[in-house]
C-alpha cells in the first residue's frame, strides 16, 4: 500500500539531500564522516532541519522534574522517550543523523564537485558471471523447493483424478508433484576496477598527513565504487621496505625510518601481475607521500618503473603529495620533470592541507579515467 | 472495523465507561499497522493533512524510532464528533483494551472541558478540506512558492491568542463600529472661540494665529490617538491576515494554518489534565470490571511504563493521575477548606476525615472547568510535592549541566507554572503596524523572565519581513536591558533602548 506521507517523506529527504550537499565541502574536509559507515549506508549528522519560532533561551528555562537527589544534583539531559511516544516540551538541539545510501553520496560528492562519470576501458572484452533463479524444474536440493508451485501441482494432479474434494479441499503433494527453483549462469559484460592505495609511512608523515590521506581515499573509494560495481581495493605501505596490509593497519600504522619508493611499486606490480590482468581490469594506483625519497637513483628507478610497467597497464596513476613540514618534496619535481604536464597517464596533485583534500579529488578524479 | 473479539470488549468497555460516569461523543476504532499508524501519527492524528515535508521528517523520525525499539505508539485519538482512535494492529489485547478503556477518557475529556468547547468538532473535514485548498494552490502557483509559504506561516503560528476563543474582546465591538469612527476622522475640528459682544474686538479676543494653532494642536492630538493598532493585538496572525498585503491566496494560506493552530491549542493547553484524565480512567476501569485474571501482570507492567518517571522528566501521565487522585481523596475526606487550612495539629491533619465523599463530584467539576494552568495552581500542595518527589531544575553556567534548583513548593510550583503558562510560549503582541510613521511593524515581547533565543528571534524577524513587506521589528529585554531586534529587508539589526520604542 501507498502511503500518503510518502509524497511529504520524500519532499523532506529532498531537502536533507539539498543541505547535505550545501554541508558537503565541509563535511569532505572534516573526515568526521569515516566510521559512521555501514555496508550500504553512511550515517550523516545535519543540524535538524528546523521551523525557527519565537521561544525562550533554554538554558535560563530550568523546569520541573520528579525523583531523587538532593539541591545541585546534576539531571540527565537526555530526552528519550519511556516507551511512550510523547514529545518532550523543551525540544533540545538535535542533530539530525540521516542515513544516505552510498550510491546517494557518491552522486552528491559528483554532482558537488562536477566529476565526470568514468568510461571504463574496453569494457567489452570484460567478462562477469553470475547465477540467476529463473523457471523451475521437477528435481534439485530441498532446500530450494517452490512451495507455492509444488502445491499448485498436487492440486492439479488431484483434479485431473477426480480425487479432489470441495467439501474438505486439502491438498497433499507427492514425490512427484514437487517442484525445485532452477537457476542459470548468466554471463555480463561488466567492467571490474580495482585500487592500489600506497602511502609512505617513513618518519616524516606525521599523524595529520596521514589523517589527510585517510580522507582523501574515503572519498576517491566512494567515487569509484559508485562506477564499478564490486571494486577490489589493495593497501600498501612502505618506508624503506613495502608490504601489503589491510586497510585498519594502512591507516593507523606509523612506521619510521627511511623511504624507498620503488619497493612499492614493486610489490604494487606484482600484485596486479599476478591477480589483475590488464585486459579485464580497470587498474587505479594511488600514491600519496610527502615527497622525500631516500635517493636519486631509487627516483630514477620510479620513474622508470612508471613509465615501462605502470602506463601501459593502468587507466591513470595518481600520485599526491601530501605538504609536510620535515618532507622535501623532491619527489613531485622529477614527476613534473619527467612527464608533460598532461601526460595521459600520470595525473598528480599537491595537497597542501585539510583545505587542499577537495581540489585533489577534483584533479584525480575530474578528467574521468 | 474492530475483530469480532476486539468488538465485544470495546461494547463491554463502553459500556464500563457509561456506567462510571463518562460522557464521550461516539469513538470510531480502526486497526492500523505501524507504518500506518506513523503516518497518522505524523500528521497528527489525522488521515489527511496538506502536503508539508515537515510531516515526512515526523514520519521518519517515528519509523526510525520504532524500528530502533526506542519507542511504540500506543494510542492516538482525535478531537472530533465522532472521535476518531486508532490501534496498533501488533498489540496484545490486553493492551488493546487498556488502550480503549484510556481513549474512552480523552473522549470524555473533549467533549466536556471547557477549553475544548469551542473548538471544530468536524475538524476531520476540515483539514481534509485544507489539503485540497492547498494542493489547489500548488496545482496552481506551483509546489515550491506555496511550500516556501507555509513555511514561513509556521514559523508564526505559536503567535495566537491562546485564551481568545473564550473572550469576547473589546477589539471585536469596535471593529463593526470602524465604519462610524472613518466618518467622525474626516470632519474638521472645531475649536471653541470665546464669546465676543463686539465685532471689531474678535480679532483681539480670538487672535487667528491662536486658533489655528489650537487646531493644529488638536489635529495632531487625534492622529495620536489614531495609533495602530489601538490596543496591543495578542492574535499577531489574525492581526497579519487582516492587515499585511497579501495575494487571496496567502491570505487563506496563513488563516488556515491560524485555524489548525487554535483548534491544536487546547490539547496543549490540557496536555497533564487529558493524560492524567485517560490514565486515571483506563486505571479505574481494567481493573475493575475488563481485566482477566491472566491478564494482570501484563496490564500492570505496561500500565507501570506509562507512568514511569524516566531520567528525572515529568511524566505528564503520571502527575496528571495523582492529582486526581489525590483530589478525590481529599474531597472524600474533606481535607479542604478554611477549617483544614487553618487546623495546626499535624496528627489531626493526617487523620482528617469527615466522609464527605464529595471525590468522585470534584474530579468531574475539575475536568470541566480548568486547565492545566488553573489546575496545578489550584490542586499542587506542599504535601504532594513532597510525597512525589517534585524538584525545580536550572542551568548552571559554571559546569554546564542541568541541576536541581530546589525542592521548596513555592520554587516547583513557580517553575511548573511558568513552564505551563502560554503553554511556554514567549507572549508576543503587535503593539505598533507604524511604526516610526513609516509602516514598520513593532512586536513587543512581553519578558515574564526569560530571555528570547536570539538565533531564533531572527529568523522570525526575516519571515514576517516577507509577510508584512516593510521592516519588523521586536523590542525585547535581554540580560536586563531593553533591545530592539530588527530585520530591514537586508539586515538585521539590534539596538539597546532606554524607554522603549
Amino acid at each position: 500500500m501507498i502511503l500518503k506521507i510518502e509524497q511529504d517523506l520524500s519532499r523532506f529527504k529532498q531537502i536533507v539531500r539539498g543541505k547535505i550537499k550545501e554541508e558537503l565541502r565541509k563535511f569532505i574536509t572534516r573526515g568526521e564522516l569515516i566510521g559512521k559507515q555501514g555496508k550500504k549506508f553512511i550515517s550523516i549528522p545535519i543540524s535538524q532541519i528546523d521551523i525557527p519560532r519565537f521561544r525562550y533561551e533554554d538554558r535560563q528555562m530550568g523546569g520541573v522534574g520528579q525523583g531523587e537527589g538532593a539541591v545541585g544534583t546534576p539531571i540527565g539531559t537526555d530526552e528519550e522517550g519511556d516507551g511512550q511516544a510523547q514529545a518532550g516540551n523543551q525540544a533540545s538541539d538535535h542533530i539530525l543523523e540521516v542515513d544516505v545510501s552510498l550510491e546517494e553520496m557518491a552522486q552528491l560528492l559528483g554532482e558537488e564537485l562536477a566529476l565526470p562519470r568514468i568510461l571504463p576501458k574496453g569494457s567489452d572484452r570484460i567478462v562477469s558471471s553470475k547465477t540467476v533463479y529463473r523457471g523451475v524444474r521437477p528435481s534439485g536440493p530441498e532446500s530450494l523447493r517452490h512451495f507455492k508451485r509444488t502445491y499448485k501441482q498436487a492440486l492439479k494432479r488431484q483434479i485431473l483424478s477426480g480425487r479432489h474434494d470441495l467439501a474438505r479441499p486439502i491438498v497433499i503433494p507427492y514425490g512427484e508433484d514437487k517442484r525445485y527453483r532452477s537457476y542459470r549462469v548468466i554471463q555480463e559484460r561488466q567492467p571490474r576496477a580495482v585500487i592500489i592505495y600506497m602511502m609512505d609511512v617513513s618518519g616524516s608523515m606525521g599523524q595529520e598527513q596521514k589523517e589527510i590521506v585517510r580522507i582523501e581515499t574515503f572519498w576517491i573509494d566512494m567515487w569509484l565504487r559508485s562506477q564499478y560495481k564490486g571494486l577490489e581495493t589493495r593497501y600498501i605501505i612502505h618506508d624503506a621496505v613495502a608490504r601489503e596490509v589491510d586497510a585498519e593497519t594502512f591507516y593507523h600504522t606509523r612506521e619510521s625510518g627511511g623511504t624507498i619508493i620503488s619497493s612499492a611499486y614493486k610489490l604494487a606490480l606484482k600484485i596486479v601481475h599476478e591477480n589483475y590482468p590488464a585486459a579485464e581490469w580497470n587498474i587505479y594506483p594511488f600514491h600519496f607521500s610527502d615527497g622525500d625519497n631516500w635517493s636519486g637513483n631509487d627516483t630514477m628507478e620510479c620513474l622508470s618503473l612508471l613509465e615501462k610497467e605502470f602506463f601501459p597497464l593502468c587507466n591513470v596513476f595518481c600520485y599526491g603529495q601530501v605538504e609536510s613540514e620535515y618532507g622535501s618534496g623532491q619527489f613531485l619535481k622529477d614527476l613534473k620533470d619527467r612527464f608533460s604536464e598532461k601526460s595521459e597517464h600520470l595525473l598528480t596533485s599537491k595537497i597542501e592541507g585539510k583545505e587542499g583534500i577537495i581540489e585533489s579529488i577534483k584533479t584525480f578524479l575530474g578528467k574521468g579515467k | 472495523m474492530l475483530t469480532p473479539e476486539l468488538e465485544k470488549w470495546r461494547v463491554a468497555i463502553e459500556k464500563e465507561a457509561r456506567n462510571q460516569g463518562l460522557d464521550f461523543f461516539e469513538t470510531v476504532f480502526e486497526i492500523l499497522d505501524w507504518k500506518e499508524i506513523n503516518e497518522v501519527a505524523a500528521y497528527g492524528g489525522f488521515p489527511n493533512r496538506y502536503p508539508h515535508w515537515r510531516f515526512g521528517m515526523e514520519f521518519e523520525h517515528l519509523s526510525k524510532s520504532y524500528s530502533y525499539g526506542l519507542s511504540k505508539i500506543y494510542e492516538m485519538v482525535i478531537n472530533n464528533n465522532p472521535c476518531y482512535a486508532y490501534l496498533l494492529h501488533s498489540n496484545k489485547l490486553v493492551d488493546q483494551k487498556m488502550v480503549m478503556a484510556h481513549v474512552y477518557g480523552h473522549c470524555d475529556f473533549f467533549k466536556n472541558n471547557i477549553f475544548f468547547s469551542p473548538t471544530n468538532r468536524r475538524m476531520i473535514d476540515v483539514m481534509a478540506n485544507h489539503k485540497t485548498k492547498i494542493q489547489r494552490m500548488i496545482n496552481k502557483y506551483g509546489y515550491n512558492p506555496v511550500e516556501a509559504f507555509i513555511d514561513i506561516c509556521l514559523t508564526i503560528e505559536n503567535l495566537i491568542d491562546y485564551y481568545a476563543p473564550l473572550i469576547k474582546r473589546q477589539r471585536d465591538e469596535k471593529h463593526s463600529q470602524l465604519g462610524d469612527e472613518d466618518e467622525e476622522n474626516t470632519e474638521k475640528i472645531r475649536i471653541k472661540k470665546l464669546p465676543v459682544q463686539r465685532e471689531y474686538l474678535e480679532r483681539y479676543i480670538n487672535p487667528r494665529e491662536f486658533i489655528e494653532e489650537q487646531q493644529k494642536a488638536a489635529e495632531t492630538k487625534r492622529g495620536e490617538r489614531k495609533k495602530f493598532p489601538e490596543e496591543p493585538v495578542k492574535d499577531v496572525l489574525a492581526f497579519l491576515v487582516e492587515q499585511a498585503p497579501l495575494d487571496k491566496w496567502q491570505r487563506d494560506v496563513l488563516s488556515m494554518i491560524r485555524e489548525e493552530a487554535y483548534y491544536f491549542a487546547p490539547q496543549a493547553q490540557t496536555k497533564i489534565m487529558n493524560e492524567g484524565w485517560a490514565t486515571y480512567w483506563h486505571s479505574k476501569i481494567m481493573t475493575t470490571k475488563i481485566l482477566t485474571d491472566s491478564e494482570v501482570i501484563d496490564f500492570a507492567d505496561h500500565h507501570s511504563g506509562t507512568v514511569s518517571v524516566g531520567s528525572g522528566r515529568l511524566n505528564p501521565y503520571k502527575i496528571g493521575l495523582e492529582l486526581f487522585r489525590d483530589i478525590e481523596d481529599r474531597w472524600n475526606k474533606g481535607r479542604f477548606g478554611k477549617e483544614y487550612d487553618e487546623c495546626d495539629s499535624m496528627v489531626e491533619k493526617l487523620n482528617w476525615n469527615r466522609n464527605l465523599n464529595l471525590g468522585r463530584k470534584k474530579i468531574f467539576e475539575v475536568r470541566r472547568i480548568y486547565n492545566d494552568v488553573t489546575f496545578i495552581d489550584t490542586f499542587l500542595t506542599p504535601d504532594f510535592c513532597l510525597e512525589h518527589k517534585l524538584f525545580a531544575f536550572d542551568y548552571n553556567r559554571n559546569n554546564s549541566t542541568y541541576e536541581i534548583s530546589s525542592r521548596e513548593f513555592q520554587a516547583v510550583k513557580k517553575k511548573l507554572l511558568c513552564q505551563l503558562t502560554n503553554f511556554g510560549q514567549p507572549f508576543i503582541e503587535v503593539m505598533d503596524a507604524n511604526h516610526g510613521n513609516r509602516g514598520e511593524l513593532l512586536l513587543f515581547h512581553r519578558h515574564e523572565g526569560v530571555d528570547l533565543r536570539v538565533d531564533y528571534a531572527r529568523e522570525v524577524l526575516k519571515n514576517i519581513f516577507t509577510i508584512w513587506k516593510r521592516p519588523v521589528l521586536v523590542e525585547t529585554r535581554m540580560d536586563d536591558r531593553l533591545k530592539i531586534f530588527a530585520f530591514d529587508g537586508k539586515e538585521h539589526k539590534e539596538y539597546d533602548t532606554k524607554e522603549g520604542a
